[in-house]
Protein backbone atom coordinates (compact mmCIF):
# COMPACT_ATOMS: atom_id res chain seq x y z
CA UNK A 1 0.00 0.00 0.00
CA UNK A 2 3.15 2.09 0.63
CA UNK A 3 3.57 4.61 -2.15
CA UNK A 4 5.57 2.76 -4.97
CA UNK A 5 6.16 5.64 -7.10
CA UNK A 6 8.66 8.47 -6.20
CA UNK A 7 7.17 11.79 -7.85
CA UNK A 8 6.71 14.95 -6.15
CA UNK A 9 3.89 14.92 -3.65
CA UNK A 10 1.32 17.00 -2.60
CA UNK A 11 -0.52 15.92 1.21
CA UNK A 12 -3.83 17.38 1.61
CA UNK A 13 -4.68 19.30 5.04
CA UNK A 14 -7.39 17.59 6.97
CA UNK A 15 -8.44 21.16 8.24
CA UNK A 16 -9.03 24.07 6.66
CA UNK A 17 -6.46 27.26 7.72
CA UNK A 18 -7.24 29.15 4.77
CA UNK A 19 -6.99 32.42 5.84
CA UNK A 20 -4.96 31.87 8.71
CA UNK A 21 -1.72 30.67 7.06
CA UNK A 22 -0.38 31.10 3.61
CA UNK A 23 -0.99 28.15 1.22
CA UNK A 24 2.41 26.77 0.75
CA UNK A 25 2.91 27.09 4.78
CA UNK A 26 -0.03 24.45 4.85
CA UNK A 27 1.58 21.52 2.55
CA UNK A 28 4.51 18.93 3.48
CA UNK A 29 8.05 19.52 3.53
CA UNK A 30 9.09 17.14 0.92
CA UNK A 31 12.62 16.68 -0.85
CA UNK A 32 11.20 16.16 -4.03
CA UNK A 33 14.27 15.48 -5.43
CA UNK A 34 17.26 13.92 -7.64
CA UNK A 35 19.91 11.93 -5.30
CA UNK A 36 22.70 9.00 -7.20
CA UNK A 37 25.07 7.14 -5.90
CA UNK A 38 28.28 5.05 -7.69
CA UNK A 39 30.26 2.40 -6.62
CA UNK A 40 34.00 2.61 -7.72
CA UNK A 41 37.03 0.91 -7.06
CA UNK A 42 37.99 2.05 -3.57
CA UNK A 43 35.20 4.27 -3.07
CA UNK A 44 31.83 5.68 -3.59
CA UNK A 45 30.42 9.00 -5.51
CA UNK A 46 27.29 9.96 -3.92
CA UNK A 47 25.02 13.27 -5.20
CA UNK A 48 21.97 15.55 -4.57
CA UNK A 49 20.38 18.48 -5.49
CA UNK A 50 19.37 20.87 -2.92
CA UNK A 51 15.83 21.94 -2.95
CA UNK A 52 13.53 21.34 -0.63
CA UNK A 53 9.40 22.41 -1.39
CA UNK A 54 6.36 22.90 0.51
CA UNK A 55 4.42 22.27 -2.31
CA UNK A 56 5.02 25.29 -5.14
CA UNK A 57 7.38 26.94 -2.59
CA UNK A 58 10.95 26.23 -2.16
CA UNK A 59 11.33 25.95 2.00
CA UNK A 60 15.31 25.66 0.83
CA UNK A 61 16.98 25.87 -1.62
CA UNK A 62 20.65 25.14 -0.65
CA UNK A 63 19.49 21.93 1.24
CA UNK A 64 22.36 18.97 2.58
CA UNK A 65 20.39 16.08 1.74
CA UNK A 66 23.81 13.93 2.02
CA UNK A 67 23.68 13.30 5.57
CA UNK A 68 26.05 11.13 7.49
CA UNK A 69 25.79 8.04 9.20
CA UNK A 70 29.19 7.17 10.33
CA UNK A 71 32.46 8.33 9.36
CA UNK A 72 32.50 6.51 5.73
CA UNK A 73 28.87 5.88 5.40
CA UNK A 74 26.35 8.62 4.06
CA UNK A 75 22.39 8.13 3.12
CA UNK A 76 21.12 10.24 0.38
CA UNK A 77 17.63 11.40 1.53
CA UNK A 78 14.57 11.16 -0.58
CA UNK A 79 10.65 11.89 -0.01
CA UNK A 80 8.96 13.56 3.60
CA UNK A 81 12.24 15.56 4.65
CA UNK A 82 10.57 15.11 8.40
CA UNK A 83 10.57 10.76 7.88
CA UNK A 84 13.78 11.20 6.28
CA UNK A 85 15.63 13.43 9.25
CA UNK A 86 14.01 11.37 12.12
CA UNK A 87 15.22 8.11 10.50
CA UNK A 88 18.24 8.93 9.41
CA UNK A 89 18.65 10.13 13.33
CA UNK A 90 17.48 6.75 14.42
CA UNK A 91 20.06 4.52 12.55
CA UNK A 92 22.86 7.29 13.90
CA UNK A 93 22.15 6.31 16.89
CA UNK A 94 21.89 2.12 16.53
CA UNK A 95 25.22 2.20 14.59
CA UNK A 96 27.03 4.32 16.65
CA UNK A 97 26.13 2.43 19.39
CA UNK A 98 26.77 -0.61 17.37
CA UNK A 99 30.17 0.19 16.58
CA UNK A 100 31.18 1.01 19.93
CA UNK A 101 30.26 -2.46 20.90
CA UNK A 102 32.19 -3.98 18.17
CA UNK A 103 34.88 -1.85 18.78
CA UNK A 104 35.83 -1.75 14.99
CA UNK A 105 34.08 0.45 12.08
CA UNK A 106 31.22 -0.71 11.49
CA UNK A 107 29.86 -2.04 7.71
CA UNK A 108 27.81 -0.66 5.09
CA UNK A 109 25.91 -3.44 5.03
CA UNK A 110 25.22 -2.87 8.48
CA UNK A 111 23.77 0.43 8.11
CA UNK A 112 21.73 -0.34 5.25
CA UNK A 113 19.97 -2.89 6.92
CA UNK A 114 19.15 -1.19 9.91
CA UNK A 115 17.49 1.35 6.93
CA UNK A 116 15.40 -1.37 6.23
CA UNK A 117 14.44 -2.31 9.23
CA UNK A 118 13.30 0.80 10.10
CA UNK A 119 11.42 1.91 6.75
CA UNK A 120 9.76 -2.18 6.13
CA UNK A 121 8.53 -1.77 9.80
CA UNK A 122 6.80 1.92 9.52
CA UNK A 123 6.25 1.21 6.11
CA UNK A 124 2.66 2.32 6.55
CA UNK A 125 3.40 5.56 8.10
CA UNK A 126 6.95 6.75 6.57
CA UNK A 127 7.48 8.20 3.24
CA UNK A 128 11.33 7.80 2.92
CA UNK A 129 13.30 6.82 -0.18
CA UNK A 130 17.15 6.55 1.08
CA UNK A 131 20.38 5.47 -0.64
CA UNK A 132 22.95 4.33 1.86
CA UNK A 133 26.72 4.38 0.48
CA UNK A 134 30.02 4.23 1.89
CA UNK A 135 33.30 2.27 2.17
CA UNK A 136 34.42 -0.68 4.83
CA UNK A 137 37.30 -2.57 4.75
CA UNK A 138 35.51 -5.86 3.58
CA UNK A 139 33.50 -5.26 0.67
CA UNK A 140 35.36 -1.65 -0.24
CA UNK A 141 32.87 0.62 -1.97
CA UNK A 142 29.26 -0.32 -1.71
CA UNK A 143 25.66 1.30 -3.10
CA UNK A 144 22.73 -0.04 -1.29
CA UNK A 145 19.42 1.36 -2.26
CA UNK A 146 16.36 1.46 0.04
CA UNK A 147 13.24 2.52 -1.64
CA UNK A 148 9.67 3.36 -0.31
CA UNK A 149 8.47 0.26 1.00
CA UNK A 150 11.35 -1.26 2.71
CA UNK A 151 13.41 -3.21 0.30
CA UNK A 152 16.81 -3.35 -0.03
CA UNK A 153 19.33 -4.16 -2.50
CA UNK A 154 22.41 -3.30 -3.49
CA UNK A 155 23.54 -1.60 -6.68
CA UNK A 156 26.61 -0.33 -8.76
CA UNK A 157 24.81 2.86 -9.67
CA UNK A 158 21.56 3.87 -7.72
CA UNK A 159 19.16 6.90 -8.57
CA UNK A 160 16.57 8.15 -6.50
CA UNK A 161 13.27 10.85 -6.04
CA UNK A 162 11.23 12.55 -8.43
CA UNK A 163 14.32 13.67 -10.72
CA UNK A 164 15.28 10.18 -10.89
CA UNK A 165 12.83 8.98 -13.68
CA UNK A 166 14.09 11.15 -16.06
CA UNK A 167 17.78 9.95 -15.98
CA UNK A 168 17.66 5.98 -15.95
CA UNK A 169 18.26 6.37 -19.56
CA UNK A 170 21.68 8.14 -19.29
CA UNK A 171 22.09 5.88 -16.33
CA UNK A 172 21.96 3.40 -18.16
CA UNK A 173 23.98 4.38 -21.52
CA UNK A 174 26.74 6.03 -19.92
CA UNK A 175 27.37 4.32 -16.60
CA UNK A 176 30.20 1.66 -16.94
CA UNK A 177 31.89 -0.56 -14.72
CA UNK A 178 35.49 0.72 -13.85
CA UNK A 179 35.38 3.95 -13.89
CA UNK A 180 37.89 5.87 -11.89
CA UNK A 181 36.46 8.61 -8.72
CA UNK A 182 36.46 11.49 -11.21
CA UNK A 183 34.96 9.96 -14.14
CA UNK A 184 32.33 9.14 -11.32
CA UNK A 185 31.85 12.52 -10.30
CA UNK A 186 32.19 13.59 -13.53
CA UNK A 187 29.01 11.43 -14.22
CA UNK A 188 27.32 12.21 -11.42
CA UNK A 189 27.32 15.98 -11.90
CA UNK A 190 26.06 15.50 -15.77
CA UNK A 191 22.74 13.10 -14.23
CA UNK A 192 21.93 15.60 -11.42
CA UNK A 193 21.92 18.55 -13.97
CA UNK A 194 20.05 16.71 -16.65
CA UNK A 195 17.60 15.85 -13.64
CA UNK A 196 17.59 18.82 -12.34
CA UNK A 197 16.81 20.91 -15.80
CA UNK A 198 13.78 18.50 -16.31
CA UNK A 199 12.14 18.24 -12.81
CA UNK A 200 10.39 20.50 -11.24
CA UNK A 201 10.98 19.68 -7.63
CA UNK A 202 14.94 19.13 -7.88
CA UNK A 203 16.94 22.65 -8.60
CA UNK A 204 19.72 24.69 -6.80
CA UNK A 205 22.96 23.87 -6.19
CA UNK A 206 24.40 19.86 -6.68
CA UNK A 207 26.25 18.35 -4.01
CA UNK A 208 28.65 15.99 -4.32
CA UNK A 209 31.03 13.54 -1.82
CA UNK A 210 33.49 11.15 -2.62
CA UNK A 211 34.33 8.59 0.39
CA UNK A 212 37.25 6.12 0.29
CA UNK A 213 39.52 4.54 2.89
CA UNK A 214 41.04 7.76 3.03
CA UNK A 215 38.00 9.73 3.71
CA UNK A 216 35.85 12.24 2.45
CA UNK A 217 35.71 14.63 0.03
CA UNK A 218 32.93 17.28 -0.82
CA UNK A 219 32.16 19.12 -3.69
CA UNK A 220 29.12 21.57 -4.58
CA UNK A 221 28.73 22.84 -8.17
CA UNK A 222 26.79 25.97 -8.32
CA UNK A 223 23.94 26.82 -10.78
CA UNK A 224 25.55 28.74 -13.27
CA UNK A 225 28.49 26.00 -13.26
CA UNK A 226 26.20 22.94 -13.73
CA UNK A 227 26.80 21.74 -17.25
CA UNK A 228 24.32 22.74 -19.65
CA UNK A 229 22.18 20.73 -21.83
CA UNK A 230 19.50 22.83 -23.65
CA UNK A 231 19.06 22.77 -27.47
CA UNK A 232 16.83 26.35 -27.88
CA UNK B 1 4.39 15.23 -17.28
CA UNK B 2 0.65 15.01 -18.46
CA UNK B 3 1.49 11.60 -20.35
CA UNK B 4 2.82 9.45 -17.56
CA UNK B 5 -0.13 10.16 -15.70
CA UNK B 6 -2.53 9.65 -18.89
CA UNK B 7 -1.31 5.98 -19.66
CA UNK B 8 -2.16 4.68 -16.60
CA UNK B 9 -5.88 5.84 -16.60
CA UNK B 10 -6.65 5.25 -19.93
CA UNK B 11 -9.16 2.55 -20.33
CA UNK B 12 -9.28 -0.45 -22.47
CA UNK B 13 -6.31 -0.98 -25.22
CA UNK B 14 -3.69 1.78 -24.69
CA UNK B 15 -0.43 2.56 -26.10
CA UNK B 16 1.74 2.82 -22.70
CA UNK B 17 4.13 3.53 -25.35
CA UNK B 18 7.42 5.55 -26.18
CA UNK B 19 7.53 7.22 -29.51
CA UNK B 20 9.75 10.27 -30.56
CA UNK B 21 10.72 11.85 -33.79
CA UNK B 22 13.85 13.60 -34.35
CA UNK B 23 15.05 15.93 -36.93
CA UNK B 24 18.33 15.70 -38.93
CA UNK B 25 20.57 17.27 -41.84
CA UNK B 26 18.07 16.55 -44.71
CA UNK B 27 15.49 14.89 -43.34
CA UNK B 28 13.36 13.45 -40.11
CA UNK B 29 13.19 10.38 -38.26
CA UNK B 30 10.26 8.95 -36.83
CA UNK B 31 10.35 6.19 -34.27
CA UNK B 32 8.40 3.78 -31.75
CA UNK B 33 8.29 0.66 -29.82
CA UNK B 34 5.28 -1.96 -30.52
CA UNK B 35 3.22 -2.95 -27.57
CA UNK B 36 -0.43 -2.26 -26.37
CA UNK B 37 -1.34 -3.49 -23.43
CA UNK B 38 -4.14 -2.82 -21.03
CA UNK B 39 -3.80 -1.56 -17.93
CA UNK B 40 -0.09 -2.66 -17.95
CA UNK B 41 -1.25 -6.16 -17.23
CA UNK B 42 -1.50 -7.49 -20.13
CA UNK B 43 -0.29 -7.10 -23.59
CA UNK B 44 -3.02 -7.37 -25.85
CA UNK B 45 -0.06 -6.79 -29.05
CA UNK B 46 3.58 -7.47 -29.42
CA UNK B 47 3.48 -5.55 -32.16
CA UNK B 48 1.48 -3.37 -33.30
CA UNK B 49 2.66 -0.40 -35.46
CA UNK B 50 1.94 3.42 -34.30
CA UNK B 51 3.40 4.80 -36.81
CA UNK B 52 0.78 6.18 -39.22
CA UNK B 53 1.01 7.39 -42.68
CA UNK B 54 -0.93 10.18 -43.09
CA UNK B 55 0.54 11.62 -46.35
CA UNK B 56 3.42 10.77 -48.87
CA UNK B 57 6.13 12.33 -47.22
CA UNK B 58 4.04 12.81 -43.45
CA UNK B 59 4.12 10.59 -40.87
CA UNK B 60 1.97 10.49 -37.12
CA UNK B 61 2.76 8.71 -34.31
CA UNK B 62 0.14 8.00 -31.50
CA UNK B 63 0.21 7.50 -27.81
CA UNK B 64 -2.64 7.25 -25.40
CA UNK B 65 -5.57 5.97 -26.11
CA UNK B 66 -5.83 3.05 -29.26
CA UNK B 67 -9.22 3.76 -29.94
CA UNK B 68 -9.15 7.51 -30.34
CA UNK B 69 -5.76 7.46 -32.13
CA UNK B 70 -7.11 5.21 -34.77
CA UNK B 71 -9.98 7.32 -34.97
CA UNK B 72 -8.42 10.78 -35.06
CA UNK B 73 -5.53 9.57 -37.45
CA UNK B 74 -8.44 8.21 -39.65
CA UNK B 75 -10.41 11.91 -39.81
CA UNK B 76 -7.03 13.73 -40.18
CA UNK B 77 -5.99 11.54 -43.24
CA UNK B 78 -8.78 11.90 -45.05
CA UNK B 79 -8.73 15.63 -44.36
CA UNK B 80 -5.75 15.67 -45.17
CA UNK B 81 -5.70 14.30 -48.91
CA UNK B 82 -8.71 16.51 -49.24
CA UNK B 83 -7.18 19.34 -48.55
CA UNK B 84 -4.13 18.29 -50.54
CA UNK B 85 -6.02 17.55 -53.82
CA UNK B 86 -7.64 21.10 -53.43
CA UNK B 87 -4.67 22.78 -53.30
CA UNK B 88 -3.18 20.67 -56.14
CA UNK B 89 0.32 20.12 -53.69
CA UNK B 90 1.87 18.00 -51.35
CA UNK B 91 0.44 19.06 -47.94
CA UNK B 92 2.79 21.68 -45.41
CA UNK B 93 3.68 19.39 -42.75
CA UNK B 94 2.57 22.22 -40.67
CA UNK B 95 -0.97 21.60 -42.50
CA UNK B 96 -1.01 17.94 -41.39
CA UNK B 97 -0.26 18.74 -37.07
CA UNK B 98 -2.57 21.50 -37.75
CA UNK B 99 -5.42 19.09 -39.20
CA UNK B 100 -4.48 16.73 -35.84
CA UNK B 101 -4.68 19.59 -33.36
CA UNK B 102 -7.78 21.12 -34.55
CA UNK B 103 -9.59 17.54 -34.13
CA UNK B 104 -7.67 17.03 -30.54
CA UNK B 105 -8.72 20.38 -29.26
CA UNK B 106 -12.47 20.62 -30.63
CA UNK B 107 -12.91 17.45 -29.08
CA UNK B 108 -10.88 17.29 -25.69
CA UNK B 109 -13.37 16.16 -23.38
CA UNK B 110 -13.99 12.75 -25.14
CA UNK B 111 -10.56 12.10 -26.42
CA UNK B 112 -7.46 10.47 -24.44
CA UNK B 113 -4.82 10.85 -27.68
CA UNK B 114 -1.66 12.29 -28.06
CA UNK B 115 0.80 12.97 -31.45
CA UNK B 116 3.61 13.21 -32.65
CA UNK B 117 3.55 14.87 -36.98
CA UNK B 118 7.17 14.63 -38.50
CA UNK B 119 7.69 15.00 -42.16
CA UNK B 120 9.21 16.50 -44.67
CA UNK B 121 7.53 19.35 -47.30
CA UNK B 122 9.27 21.75 -49.70
CA UNK B 123 8.64 24.87 -47.79
CA UNK B 124 10.39 24.41 -44.56
CA UNK B 125 12.16 20.58 -45.08
CA UNK B 126 12.41 18.64 -42.44
CA UNK B 127 10.10 19.38 -39.39
CA UNK B 128 8.88 17.34 -36.07
CA UNK B 129 5.50 18.89 -34.12
CA UNK B 130 3.38 17.95 -30.96
CA UNK B 131 0.10 17.58 -30.37
CA UNK B 132 -0.55 17.04 -26.93
CA UNK B 133 -3.37 15.72 -24.92
CA UNK B 134 -5.66 19.09 -24.74
CA UNK B 135 -4.55 20.48 -28.16
CA UNK B 136 -1.45 22.43 -27.84
CA UNK B 137 0.70 22.22 -31.02
CA UNK B 138 4.14 22.61 -30.44
CA UNK B 139 7.38 22.61 -33.46
CA UNK B 140 10.45 21.38 -31.87
CA UNK B 141 13.93 20.35 -33.52
CA UNK B 142 12.93 16.77 -31.50
CA UNK B 143 10.64 15.63 -29.73
CA UNK B 144 9.70 12.14 -27.41
CA UNK B 145 6.41 11.33 -25.83
CA UNK B 146 4.50 8.16 -24.22
CA UNK B 147 4.37 6.76 -20.62
CA UNK B 148 8.03 5.83 -21.73
CA UNK B 149 10.11 9.09 -22.42
CA UNK B 150 10.03 10.20 -19.21
CA UNK B 151 13.21 7.62 -19.03
CA UNK B 152 15.09 9.08 -21.52
CA UNK B 153 14.30 12.96 -21.15
CA UNK B 154 17.98 12.78 -19.36
CA UNK B 155 19.74 11.10 -22.06
CA UNK B 156 17.81 12.67 -24.88
CA UNK B 157 19.07 16.47 -23.42
CA UNK B 158 22.31 15.36 -23.56
CA UNK B 159 22.61 13.50 -26.57
CA UNK B 160 20.47 15.40 -29.16
CA UNK B 161 22.94 17.72 -31.06
CA UNK B 162 21.29 19.75 -33.97
CA UNK B 163 22.42 18.82 -37.76
CA UNK B 164 22.84 15.29 -36.97
CA UNK B 165 23.92 12.91 -40.18
CA UNK B 166 21.37 10.14 -40.63
CA UNK B 167 23.47 7.26 -39.30
CA UNK B 168 23.74 9.66 -35.77
CA UNK B 169 20.21 10.36 -36.02
CA UNK B 170 19.56 6.34 -36.52
CA UNK B 171 21.68 5.35 -33.66
CA UNK B 172 20.13 8.40 -31.33
CA UNK B 173 16.60 7.49 -31.93
CA UNK B 174 17.46 2.98 -31.40
CA UNK B 175 19.01 3.65 -27.96
CA UNK B 176 16.52 5.89 -26.81
CA UNK B 177 13.78 3.51 -27.31
CA UNK B 178 15.56 0.76 -26.29
CA UNK B 179 16.61 2.61 -23.63
CA UNK B 180 12.92 3.32 -22.91
CA UNK B 181 12.04 -0.09 -23.62
CA UNK B 182 14.30 -1.46 -20.99
CA UNK B 183 12.60 1.08 -18.15
CA UNK B 184 9.07 0.93 -18.87
CA UNK B 185 7.25 -2.44 -18.98
CA UNK B 186 4.02 -0.53 -20.79
CA UNK B 187 6.44 -0.04 -23.61
CA UNK B 188 8.38 -3.27 -25.85
CA UNK B 189 8.45 -5.06 -28.51
CA UNK B 190 9.98 -4.28 -31.84
CA UNK B 191 11.64 -0.73 -32.67
CA UNK B 192 9.64 0.75 -35.51
CA UNK B 193 11.89 3.72 -37.41
CA UNK B 194 11.19 5.64 -40.35
CA UNK B 195 13.31 7.65 -42.18
CA UNK B 196 11.50 10.92 -43.77
CA UNK B 197 13.39 12.57 -46.42
CA UNK B 198 12.82 14.60 -50.30
CA UNK B 199 13.61 11.60 -51.60
CA UNK B 200 11.62 9.21 -50.04
CA UNK B 201 10.07 7.31 -47.04
CA UNK B 202 12.40 3.90 -45.12
CA UNK B 203 11.10 1.72 -42.83
CA UNK B 204 13.58 -0.08 -40.70
CA UNK B 205 12.28 -2.48 -37.86
CA UNK B 206 14.65 -3.60 -35.02
CA UNK B 207 13.64 -6.55 -33.83
CA UNK B 208 13.92 -6.80 -29.38
CA UNK B 209 17.22 -9.14 -29.25
CA UNK B 210 19.00 -6.55 -32.21
CA UNK B 211 17.85 -3.71 -29.65
CA UNK B 212 21.56 -2.24 -28.57
CA UNK B 213 22.33 -3.69 -24.72
CA UNK B 214 23.50 -1.85 -21.84
CA UNK B 215 25.60 -2.44 -18.73
CA UNK B 216 23.49 -4.68 -17.13
CA UNK B 217 21.75 -6.96 -19.55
Amino acid sequence: MAAVYMSANRSENAFSTVDLVPEWAQEEVSTGTTIMAVEFDGGVVIGADSRTTTGAYIANRVTDKLTPIHDRIFCCRSGSAADTQAVADIVTYQLGFHSIELDEPPLVQTAANLFKQTCYRYREELMAGIIVAGWDKRRGGQVYTVPMGGMIVRQPVSVGGSGSSYIYGFMDSNYKPGMTKEECLHFCTQALALAMERDGSSGGVARLAAITEEGLERRVVLGNQLPKFSNA
Amino acid sequence: MERHLMDSQIKGVSTGTTILAVTFNGGVIIGSDSRASIGGYYVSSKTINKLIQVHDRIFCCIAGSLADAQAVTKAAKFQISFHSIQMESPPLVKAAASVLKELCYNNKEELQAGFITAGWDRKKGPQVYTVALGGMLLSQPFTIGGSGSTYIYGYADAKYKPDMSKEECLQFATNALALAMGRDNVSGGVAHLVVITEEGVEHIVIPGDKLPKFHDE
